[in-house]
């Protein structure tokens, strides 16, 4: 690349300290397997698949344990052998660690693997059928936010530039630096795959300046390649964030209502297109993958491949974690990561890091000082907002001001709460309103709804009661007709006839005479029923009226029991 | 044990509001030693008071709202409020003069207003204001630049002189100044260039009389030049520390100096150029350490500059058509007004916005 | 004289802008909700009654109409405060009378010991509850607004009102409800004696 590349620059971005070679100075190992594994039945953005295993079913590695069902979501593979023990509510790889459903594997230890089909001849083969192998093999984004990758390809739009993520910005975290050092051919073979599916784009490969010996491997890799590119880019965070990199690469903002494809861009992550290119080359599903273990807390830093699943315990082991008091782990890195309460919860396809720093290293947070309007968050802010502005508007709740400041636009990348002379946890006021407006939206949603339907319903009742007086007072007219034909017509007595009232009051002396019998005649059973009832009954009803019956007199003793409690309190 | 919870980001900075008031102070050292070379031990003492006042003032108040006192007390923006005033205000005024404007500043406009992050005016600015409008004598009796005098007061009597307005020989400030004025100069009663400047003009001098007396010698008067050459200093380490950005400083500088050159072209007869007004009175101090102060000024780098070019227009607009002799102070106070407007019309645009947020 | 001018003056002025101004008032009118709609719009739409209404749009019209606007308990505080901003009139804290403030929840049926009695589709003001006669009936959770109604009338009891379980994607980022897992202090120590 003799001739020099424009590449423009995103506004603010900041320069914490890297802390790379803590973790990028070995090669990236593997951990043995663990003795039970918790596979979340969604690691990805969108619904579950539909389980297709049972519990006590004896799984082999790389084989389905759901399928993309109805909502075509992308399945989750047993990425060891072992027997399904359980489908349990389990914390989850989330900050909140609410509880999903999730498939418990006990491993057998053997590691036995179903024979992995790939694709023969990829490059005869046609979009679809490479998406289907794609979608098949559980390949969601690596790059933090785990949208479907066939999903991602699918896009309708034009794509005139492909860009794989290997900026990496994040102090700490050196997965995709490791994966680009050892698997550079295995990444460009995923890239051309990429580039096939959606129409030949110009790939640009882009790393952040940091990583000399990833940017020397990636260029030798692409060395026979048209239309492939290493771009190297100055170190800044956060530079690997989509929006970021794009503009920094091509200039051009994403619309913030729309997707990147909308300007004809795409990107993906390294570690995605190594995905891709071992499974449509070797017909692996996503069953495992790199895993930064760093931190001043582990006495073995490094990198490994780690099977999804795999609970966050059982690397801490392998990492010789020292615990100091108030020990903080972090999925994911110092400056977008969150922290765990629990160890239980695993390794998803999502997680690229775990970090365990110590007290002096990452200090906690301090005391939250008044905001001195000091602006050096909007300096840094690369969204362009006015992070102060939003914090009183987050801490005054008004939720209108903080659309009007686009706080939607805010990608919560912590420059500004990393630069804050007053250390306001600017991004987590960010998170709760933000939190709050989706609340208040869905609350918003579901009234409308409930109203619609309430309306709905009352007009029902409404019309259905005009439907009955109608029909009343069409049988009455009915009847008054009749009546007067039968008038007409009839050669009655003119007593009877001028006298319908005495007929009525006589009818209905003869009803009320024989109701009062057939009260008499209820009584007198209901005597015999206590005595009769037990043998009689049964062998009349059918099932339902006995179900009925039970349920009547569950409900009568229930009563009896509560107005005996009140009794007994009062 | 047990695991510790919190929100991202986890790393931080680590340089806080105190660090960055800790600057500031350094950074007005060589200020402050030049005025300490010129004027004399007055503004000694008037540090030392202005602190006190200031830290007791803040203590008092935040008991009475009811805050942490050591943490707020920490932070030093109490401190930086005094010293700014301290240096604003004649070295050898009466002592009570800092008292009254320390307690303002930091009681009235800053903790009636919320405290530290809510003022609307720059507290040391605003007490400047009361203390001018309210003793205009105390507070236009500058002595002249040591180069001039001679000799000023030793420590004793300018001691006694702040704390009880005679020396110990009897002699009133102004009989101090007027002798020293008269043993080297002729007996004409003067304050600062600008003052003088004014005061000449006034009186129908051109501006080439007016500046031929010694103390215009150099570029914008004796003392006065190196006391703002020092604020510069000054203010480049803050730059260059990041604690403020270039906007303020260029904007103000900018527009008054731009303003200066326009006069002097129109009419150089009576309106004094670039040199005089840029290094004369508080314009260094001013536009380093006075209009930076982040809490009162605009935010955002468009509004910093509109802002900052505000404050140099009306400082040379007061300073040539007004009734004071210099007008720092004011010009501040009135674009303090006007941040929050500039503030909602030069919102930045969001990334992926067509339009900035003003419009919607 | 003088006097008589200058109070004939400002009695002419004053007529003149009182025509301007009140032309103003009639040509310039902005439209807005009528204030029924308005209130209806901020009320939760539970359709729960228990202010004594029988839904949620009458109770608006009884607000507009001067009833207190602090007999709403699903809605709470919040919509205490919103109505009371939105008619300038004093935010009353919840009428206990009518209830508490509860968390959210929805109605679930105990399938196996439903009659299918349908009492409880009747009572349900959202029609939230599918089943028919002698069939068993079930809730639909989404369009359950948790007012409670349906609880009432089964003569089987077999409604429970179940509190919503959150969701990961429905977070409200309270970092400290977050359960901590607690390690055992010796292994913790015996680790940093490694170290």
């Amino acid at each position: 690349m003799a001739d020099v590349i424009q590449l423009w620059q995103f506004p603010g971005g900041i320069h914490p300290p890297e802390r790379k070679s803590l973790a990028n100075q070995s090669p990236i190992r593997h951990l043995p397997v663990p003795q039970t594994l918790y596979i979340p039945l969604r690691q990805h953005i969108g619904l579950a698949g539909d389980l297709i295993v049972a519990v006590g079913e004896r799984v082999r590695r790389g084989q389905a344990l759901t399928e993309p069902g109805l909502q075509g979501a992308v399945p989750v593979h047993a990425p060891t052998s072992g027997i399904v023990k359980e489908i349990t509510q389990h914390p989850s790889n989330h900050p909140s660690a609410i509880p999903e459903p999730t498939l418990v594997l006990e491993s057998d230890g053997e590691h036995e693997s179903i024979t992995f089909a790939r694709l023969e001849d990829p490059h005869q083969r046609s979009t679809q059928e490479l998406l289907a192998h794609i979608q098949k093999a559980g390949i969601a984004g690596l790059g933090g936010a785990a949208f479907p990758t066939a999903q991602k390809l699918r896009q309708p739009q034009h794509v005139d530039v492909l860009i794989i993520n290997g900026a990496e910005c994040e102090p700490y975290i050196v997965s995709d630096d490791r994966l680009m050092r050892e698997h550079a051919e295995t990444i460009v073979q995923g890239i051309q795959l990429l580039q096939q599916i959606i129409g030949r784009p110009e790939a640009i490969i882009a790393i952040e300046d940091n990583k000399p010996e990833a940017i020397q491997a990636m260029s030798d890799a692409v060395a026979g390649y048209s239309h492939m590119r290493v771009q190297v880019i100055p170190t800044l965070y956060p530079s690997g964030g989509e929006k970021q990199l794009i503009q920094i690469l091509t200039g051009k903002q994403v619309p913030a209502t729309g997707y990147p494809a909308d300007i004809g861009i795409l990107m993906h992550n390294t570690g995605t297109a190594y995905a891709v290119a071992r499974a449509v080359y070797h017909g692996e599903p996503l069953l495992e993958r790199v895993v930064t273990l760093t931190g001043e807390a582990l006495r073995e830093p490094g990198t490994a491949w780690v099977l999804l699943g795999t609970p966050v315990a059982h690397v801490l082991e392998h990492a010789g974690l020292v615990p100091g008091p108030q020990q903080r782990i972090i999925m994911g890195g110092p400056m977008m990561g969150f922290t765990i309460a629990d160890t239980r919860i695993p390794i998803i396809k999502s997680t690229n890091c775990i970090l365990a720093p110590t007290a002096q290293e990452l200090p906690a947070a301090a005391t939250e000082m008044p905001c001195i309007r000091c602006g050096h968050c909007e300096q840094v802010c690369p969204a362009s907002l006015l992070p102060q502005q939003l914090q009183w508007l987050a801490k005054a709740k008004d939720y209108d001001g903080l659309k009007e400041h686009h706080l939607a636009d805010c990608i919560e990348c912590g420059a500004c709460a990393y630069v804050c002379p007053s250390e306001i946890p600017l991004v987590h006021y960010y998170r709760k309103a933000k939190a709050e407006i989706r609340e208040q939206v869905i609350e918003q949603q579901k009234a409308d709804i409930a109203r619609q339907r309430f309306e709905a319903r009352q007009a029902r009742l409404e019309r259905e009661k005009q439907e009955r007086l109608e029909k009343h007072k069409k049988a009455a007219e009915a009847r008054e007709k009749a009546l007067a034909e039968r008038a007409a017509t009839a050669t009655r007595p003119a007593v009877d006839a001028q006298d319908p009232v005495k007929a009525a009051v006589a009818r209905a002396k003869a009803r009320k005479a024989a109701l009062q019998q057939a009260d008499a005649q209820t009584v007198q059973q209901q005597a015999h029923a206590d005595t009769a009832s037990a043998d009689q009954t049964p062998a009349q009803q059918s099932p339902q009226q006995a179900r009925v019956a039970a349920a009547i007199a569950r409900a009568k003793a229930k009563k009896a029991a509560a107005t005996k409690q009140d009794d007994s309190e009062s | 044990m047990s695991f510790f919870i919190a929100s991202s980001p986890h790393h931080h900075q680590r340089r806080t509001t105190q660090d960055l008031m800790r600057i500031v102070l350094l950074a007005m050292v060589p200020g402050v030693l030049a005025q300490f070379y010129f004027f004399g031990w007055g503004i000694a003492f008037q540090l030392t008071l202005a602190i006190a006042t200031a830290i007791l003032t803040e203590t008092l108040c935040l008991i009475a709202r009811e805050r942490p006192i050591r943490q707020a007390l920490q932070d030093y923006t109490a401190v930086v409020t005094a010293v700014l005033l301290a240096v604003s205000i004649p070295p050898l005024a009466p002592w009570w003069i800092i008292v009254v404007g320390t307690v303002f500043s930091i009681g009235v406009v800053k903790h009636l207003f919320g405290g530290v992050g809510h003022n609307v005016f720059n507290p040391a600015m605003a007490g400047y204001v009361l203390l001018l409008i309210s003793f205009p004598v105390q507070m236009t009796s500058w002595m002249p630049a040591v180069n001039l005098a001679g000799a000023h007061p030793g420590f004793f009597d300018s001691l006694a002189l702040f704390f009880t307005q005679y020396t110990s020989e009897g002699f009133s400030l102004n009989q101090v100044r007027l002798v020293e004025q008269s043993s080297m100069l002729d007996a004409v009663v003067m304050a600062t260039p600008l003052d003088h400047l004014k005061t000449e003009l006034a009186r129908g001098f051109t501006l080439s009389e007016a500046l031929n007396h010694p103390m215009f010698s150099g570029i914008a008067g004796m003392g006065w030049q190196w006391v703002n050459a020092a604020y510069l200093l000054g203010g480049l380490f803050l730059l260059q520390q990041r604690v403020i950005t270039w906007h303020i400083p260029a904007g103000f500088l900018g527009a008054l100096g731009f303003c200066a050159m326009l006069g002097a072209i129109i009419a150089p007869d009576t309106l004094p150029g670039i040199n005089l007004h840029l290094f004369s009175g508080a314009a260094m101090l001013g536009a380093f350490f006075i209009a930076t102060d982040p809490v009162s000024a605009a935010t955002s780098n468009r509004g910093k500059l509109i802002y900052a070019a505000l404050i140099g227009v009306l400082i040379y607009v007061i300073r040539t058509w007004g009734g004071y002799p210099d007008a720092v102070a004011f010009a501040v106070l009135l674009a303090n007004l006007c941040v929050p407007v500039i503030d909602q019309y030069t919102r930045p645009r969001t990334y992926g916005h067509s339009t900035g947020g003003s419009s919607s | 004289m003088s006097l008589v001018t200058g109070i004939i003056a400002l009695v002419i002025l004053a007529v003149i802008f009182g025509l301007i101004l009140g032309f103003a008032a009639v040509r310039f009118r902005v439209d807005s909700d009528p204030i029924v709609e308005q209130i209806d719009e901020i009320l939760p739409q539970t359709q729960c009654g228990q202010c004594g209404y029988p839904g949620c749009r009458p109770y608006a019209q009884a607000i507009a109409d001067g009833d207190d606007l602090n007999k709403c308990p699903p809605g709470g505080q919040a919509t205490i405060q919103k109505l009371a901003d939105l008619l300038g009139r004093e935010a009353k804290p919840l009428d206990e009378a009518h209830g508490v403030e509860d968390i959210k929840k929805v109605a679930v049926i105990r399938e196996d010991e439903c009659i299918g009695c349908t009492k409880c589709i009747q009572a349900c003001p959202v029609d939230a509850i599918i089943g028919a006669t002698r069939q068993m009936h079930t809730v639909i959770a989404d369009e359950c607004t948790g007012c409670d109604l349906c609880v009432e009338p089964c003569p089987v009891d077999c409604i429970d009102m179940v509190a919503v379980t959150p969701k990961p994607d429905r977070w409200r980022w309270d970092l400290d409800a977050i359960p901590v897992q607690v390690i055992d202090a010796t292994t913790s120590a015996k680790e940093s004696q490694h170290g």
